[in-house]
């Protein structure tokens, strides 16, 4: 059980890492908001999992478990609507996206062109 | 130096990345990105303190931080959304 925390927490911390990284290395809001996602999500849950593990306590292991489902339940509702109001108030798209989805559907204070 | 300390370690690295882009901007919500990675970053502290030190206590914070925490995130939205950029 150790050995599989270790691996969990190792994994999650990996992805927090990267995801720091990818925060400071995209080109726009929607891309960051892409690497930051996945970690607040399935990063910090690995994390809580490896820690639950290594513990291995009920009492921990239930507190934990909750924390998991809560975190993978309200992490991406974050993202998501910072990607929204992002897009609703005119964040300029990075030069080299292709595929812009809601384009003409929102109201954008200057429309960007697109790359 | 065990692994726990290393984790902790790679923790702190990536909360000073997210502080450089919520220092940079260059838009708000680009700060609040930088601001929800470094909170659950924290979090994720919290978790592997509690490992360290072997007080379980600290798993209470993690659970509380997990529930309420997105509302900070979701309140800058909508301000974003009110206020603009």
């Amino acid at each position: 059980m150790t050995i599989a925390g270790g691996v969990l927490i190792a994994l999650g911390v990996l992805l927090v890492l990267l995801a720091g990284i990818g925060l400071l290395r995209f080109p726009d809001v929607f891309t960051r908001a892409n690497a930051t996602t996945k970690a607040t999500g399935l990063g910090v849950a690995c994390i809580l999992a490896g820690v639950a593990f290594v513990i291995g306590t009920t009492e921990a292991t239930i507190k934990l478990s909750l924390a998991v489902l809560v975190q993978f339940a309200t992490a991406p509702v974050a993202g998501h609507v910072i990607g929204r109001a992002a897009y609703r108030a005119g964040a300029p798209l990075w030069e080299g996206t292709h595929i812009d989805d809601l384009r003409g559907f929102h109201e954008r204070p200057h429309e960007p062109e697109p790359g | 130096m065990t692994g726990v300390d290393i984790a902790l370690g790679l923790l702190a690295v990536a909360f000073g990345l997210g502080l450089v882009r919520a220092i940079r901007g260059p838009t708000v919500a680009d700060r609040a990105l930088a601001a929800d990675l470094s909170f659950y970053g924290i979090v994720a502290a919290i978790a592997l303190l509690a490992l360290r030190t072997g007080y379980e206590e600290f798993l209470d914070v993690v659970l509380i931080a997990t529930l309420l925490g997105f509302l900070a995130t979701v309140a800058l939205g909508a301000l974003i959304g009110r206020r603009g950029l």
